[in-house]
């Protein structure tokens, strides 16, 4: 796993022009049947993409692939193509997934903070590599915590409950929690589905934010939120990809019909 | 009724589940009743023993043709029960069992009498319920204190309830000395003789075994001296008592235990004599065949033994769960093994007993016997003992454990699991620091249900280490402390052996009732315990989907 991580770093140096994630002529199965089919494209580095289309049609599946948390479920598999992250194929034998995750970093649809104080909450993914000084890891916290716009509203109970908090502090702990391994990219599963339009409004603020350091990948269902806040756009359908292009360029003059009816709203 | 032409007039359809809702409600109510009936019982009947009943005298002529035969005279007691008889003529007689006492006396300490032959009850305020060592109780007026320097100290002379009650105090102290100087001093004094002669018989004998040989008898003589001693002072002091019917009762100051009159004592007299002869209970050792006295050994015994199975039957339970739930390649085999360890749980629990005495006992006391204790003339670990049976009943609930903590480890959200491992956590740091701490409320529940059945359990301790009389506790101030191998006694099975083995069944039948009611307060105060344990961590863990 050590020698995956040196892959990833060096890569990342020497070729600076390098897609953050390159997705190459992907199929994916679910046991059977067919998800994603011959799925091809890149995302630039430090740039927010949104994934949108209607429900069912693989986008989801797309953005877990990057961090291979498909893994988990019995019988998901990629059956042809390749995923680079940073220029490494992360299906390879020698990439271990758990190393993957800490520069693959995953916010979820539904807010799921763990059981544990606000604090602990955050401190979770440093604390797993191995034991942290605890005046290194208040910094990281309260770092983390800052940078998920968070911090204002917490410092003075760190050490209550996760659960005390609002669903959109606690969707921001959770971006707090997935900053605080410090990832390189930063996958969003529909991260404002659960949200009411003002803890909506912050947490995009925070993913336009975070923009600076990381590169997102936001899969919503919203397409106001993907021109808000996106700088390409993803549409898929039935498992393929539609069209990907300047988001822009996908709301304004889209060259498919599907995605024309779709954005538009004449559709779904 | 007026409206019944309405749009929504109902059309019958919607009562038409409703007998089948009355059959659910029946149900219920028909355990609750039973459950309520069986705990009332016991209730009742377990605390009644502790309260003192008066004491009535009783003048008995017998009438024509009564059944029980009964000698004319005078009886003294307390009321056990009542009861309605049909004789072989087919006439009834209402009939009363009166605890009568006394038994030098009668030889019985019941008595069944005809409501008919009584012709007069009396309720005198001065009898007395004496209790004593060996015996059962006596029932009677003070007569006398014969002391020892051949003083005599009639009943009702000034100074005669003091000197009696310091009598009472001063054999209650000469007898823990007796114990003390028989049980610690000469019972070390004999292990080391013990000891000594097997070391010599060995390694053949030699000057310095045989000086200490040789001082260790003198100190037992002074001991044994002493002990005669005591028995002798114990034995110096008599109280005469004088039975209902004239008769004296010599009862020597050693064998007084305590002195009470249910019949001057007041509400509140009854009350602490109450509370008193439940601290007894619950605090001392039993005598008389476990018919009287305590059953504090019981209760210690129960206590340590379902602590011991737990600690032996969490761990392994939640590491095989967590085994077969989170690692495990979910197919035939897992599900073979789940069925399995349901199964188990269904298994009759005389049938682990009959494997902890082959596997335990046997197997595993016999290698350790044979490797650590190859001289000892008598088995040490292989024979019946408390860690035996904690063992098997470890055994017995692993299912249990096991079935509990497979469902919270399912119980817990995905996307709590998958938040782990997307901060870069490995599988077993996302199950050690997430998934197990969320699941500890779940895992408890099935700790506490494997404590209640472990607890509850009977038959299969009979096999592997539960006596009628243990007095050695398992644990206790001889070195080395702890004796894992000791037998042990145990509530269920003194429930057992009072109410089914007890020579004086009728004398054991209070017991039973409070030894039931103490078995199933101990397990709801070890589950209650367990379920305000599970309740904080439940607050400090709780995750949304609790």
């Amino acid at each position: 796993m050590h020698e995956m991580v040196q892959t990833l770093e060096e890569t990342a140096s020497t070729e600076v022009s390098q897609a953050a994630i390159e997705v190459a002529d992907v199929d994916f199965c679910y046991g059977r049947s067919r998800a994603l089919k011959d799925i091809s494209l890149k995302v630039p580095k430090g740039e927010i993409i949104a994934f949108i289309g209607p429900s069912g049609c693989g986008k989801s599946t797309l953005l877990r692939c990057f961090n291979r948390m498909n893994d988990l479920v019995p019988g998901a598999r990629v059956t042809k193509g390749e995923i680079h992250v940073n220029g490494v194929e992360i299906h390879q034998p020698g990439v271990d997934p758990v190393e993957l995750r800490r520069r693959v970093g995953m916010v979820f649809q539904k807010s799921n903070p763990f059981p544990r104080t606000i604090y602990e909450n955050v401190a979770y993914g440093p604390r797993l590599a191995g034991p942290v000084e605890k005046s290194d890891l208040d910094d990281v916290v309260e770092g983390a915590l800052r940078g998920a716009a968070l911090w204002d509203e917490v410092k003075d109970r760190l050490d209550e409950s996760a659960f005390g908090l609002s669903g959109g502090q606690q969707q921001r702990l959770c971006i707090a929690r997935t900053i605080a391994v410090k990832p390189e990219i930063v996958l969003m599963d529909e991260p404002c589905s659960a949200l009411d339009p003002v803890a909506t409004a912050k947490v995009e603020e925070l993913i336009l934010e975070l923009k600076k350091d990381y590169t997102i990948v936001v899969v919503t269902h919203n397409m106001q939120q993907a021109t808000r806040i996106s700088d390409l756009t993803a549409f898929f359908y039935l498992g393929e990809l539609v069209e990907f292009d300047r988001t822009s360029a996908i709301f304004t003059s889209p060259k498919r019909q599907e995605t024309e009816d779709y954005v538009t709203g004449r559709f779904g | 009724m007026a409206q019944t032409n309405t749009a929504f007039a109902t059309t019958g359809r919607s009562r038409k589940g409703e007998p089948f809702v009355w059959l659910t409600a029946a149900g219920l109510t028909i355990g609750v009743i039973l459950t309520l009936g069986l705990l009332g019982l016991v209730v009742v009947k377990g605390l009644e023993v502790f309260w003192p009943a008066r004491l009535v005298v009783l003048e008995v002529e017998p009438a024509e043709g009564s059944g029980q035969g009964t000698a004319a005279g005078t009886v003294a007691g307390y009321v056990v029960q009542e009861r309605v008889r049909r004789d072989l003529a087919g006439k009834t007689h209402e009939e009363i069992q009166v605890f009568r006492g006394n038994r030098e006396l009668h030889g019985e300490k019941f008595v069944f009498l005809d409501r008919a032959d009584i012709a007069e009850t009396r309720q005198p305020g001065d009898l007395l319920l004496v209790e004593r060592l060996e015996g059962g109780h006596v029932i009677g007026r003070a007569g006398a204190l014969e002391l020892a320097g051949g003083e005599r100290l009639e009943a009702g002379a000034a100074g005669f309830d003091e000197r009696l009650e310091q009598l009472i105090e001063e054999s209650a102290g000469r007898r823990e000395e007796l114990k003390r100087i028989e049980k610690d001093q000469i019972g070390r004094n004999a292990k080391r003789v013990k000891e000594l002669n097997l070391e010599a018989k060995l390694a053949g004998s030699d000057a310095g075994v045989a000086a200490e040989l040789a001082e260790l008898r003198e100190e037992f003589e002074r001991l044994d001296g002493e002990r005669g001693e005591i028995r002798e002072r114990l034995e110096a002091d008599h109280f005469v008592v004088e039975s209902a019917d004239g008769r004296e009762i010599r009862l020597a100051g050693g064998e007084l235990l305590h002195v009470f009159r249910p019949n001057e004592a007041g509400f509140l007299g009854r009350l602490g004599e109450m509370f008193r002869r439940g601290w007894t209970f619950l605090s001392s050792d039993p005598r008389e065949a476990n018919t009287e006295g305590g059953v504090y050994p019981a209760i210690f015994g129960t206590v340590v033994m379902t602590l011991v199975m737990s600690i032996f039957v969490t761990p392994f339970g939640v590491i095989a769960a967590i085994y077969l739930r989170e690692y495990a390649k979910q197919g035939h085999l897992v599900r073979a093994v789940r069925i399995s360890v349901n199964n188990l749980a269904g298994v009759p629990s005389i049938v682990f007993g009959v494997f902890g005495l082959a596997f335990f006992i046997y197997f595993v006391g016999g290698l350790v016997d044979d490797t650590f204790f190859p001289d000892a003339e008598e088995p040490v670990y292989k024979s019946g003992g408390i860690l035996w049976a904690s063992l098997t009943l470890a055994l017995l609930t692993v299912p249990v454990v096991i079935v509990a903590t497979e469902e919270a480890l399912a119980a817990v959200p995905r996307g709590v699991r998958e938040a782990a491992l997307a901060c870069g956590a490995s599988k077993w740091q996302a199950i050690q620091r997430v998934v197990l701490p969320a699941s500890l409320p779940g895992i408890l529940t099935g700790v506490i249900l494997a404590m209640a059945r472990g607890a509850g359990e009977v038959a299969p301790l009979m096999l592997v280490g539960v006596v009628k009389s243990a007095p050695d506790l398992p644990i206790d101030g001889v070195a080395p402390f702890v004796h894992p191998e000791r037998q042990f006694m145990h509530l269920g099975f003194h429930i057992y052996d009072l109410g089914f083995q007890s020579p004086d069944s009728e004398a054991a039948k209070p017991m039973v009732f409070a030894t039931t009611l103490l078995l199933i307060s101990i397990v709801v105060v070890m589950n209650l315990a367990a379920i305000v344990i599970r309740n904080r961590l439940r607050k400090k863990y709780a995750t949304s989907s609790f």
